[in-house]
């Protein structure tokens, strides 16, 4: 019930939204899912004639569901509809490429959560189990 | 601890975040780290945590405000320091 109302409070929305589950959270992480339809935009143009999900994108799953999912569970009655927030920093390593049609795991391991800011540790796996990038993301309430 | 080593021990923490590097080496006391140092303002953040870390004290939010540089660090932890 809550994983669903935090979906649902998620200032994202398609062609934007990158989660599609919530499998676990607590206040010191998460992990969530998001299946890379074939049909998604960015495919017809990265690359051209060999789709494959952009390291970008990757990333943006990875602030999503480890990020901000967690941020909006962290804050609960305090993140609201006006509640602004912001991407502060991102270290990011690509180890496998993702293809249109995969499904991927993001687990997301809260660092620290203080004065609006949240980092956290951030790893996410293919359907085989296989690590595809791995990191560092914060991000703040503006 | 002395002024001098509370600011050797400051010019540590804020180091891996200053963008300008010749503001960096004439840092004092009376240095800004965002107007100054151009330190991002998120790291602000981790800057007041590794404080915490380094100095042995607890920084509440109305504190973490007012750090924006050093002379304002440096009182706010001879005050934290004192009240322990």
């Amino acid at each position: 019930m809550i994983k669903d109302e935090i979906i649902s409070k998620l200032p994202y929305s398609k062609p934007f939204l990158f989660v599609d589950e919530i499998v676990r959270i607590d206040e010191n992480g998460v992990e969530g899912t998001f299946f890379f339809d074939e049909n998604l935009d960015f495919y017809k143009g990265h690359f051209k004639e060999n789709p494959v999900t952009p390291g970008v994108i990757l990333t943006e799953t990875m602030a999503q569901i480890g990020l901000v999912c967690l941020g909006i569970f962290l804050l609960d009655d305090q993140f609201n509809s006006e509640t602004v927030i912001g991407l502060t920093s991102t270290e990011m390593e690509f180890l496998k490429p993702v293809s249109p049609n995969e499904k991927v795991t993001v687990i997301s391991e809260k660092v620290y959560f203080r004065f609006g800011k949240l980092k956290c540790k951030v790893a996410m796996k293919n359907e085989r189990g296989e690590e595809v990038c791995s990191g560092t993301i914060a991000g703040m309430i503006v | 601890m002395n002024r001098e080593e509370a600011i050797s021990k400051l010019k540590d923490i804020v180091k891996p975040y200053v963008k300008d590097q010749e503001a960096f080496e004439k840092l004092n006391e009376s240095t800004d780290f965002i107007n100054d140092l151009k330190i991002n303002s998120a790291n602000l953040v981790d800057i007041v945590l590794d404080v915490e870390e380094a100095f042995g004290i607890e920084i509440d939010n109305v504190s973490m405000e007012k750090m924006t540089s050093v002379d304002a660090a440096l009182e706010i932890i001879d005050t934290k320091l004192a009240e322990k």
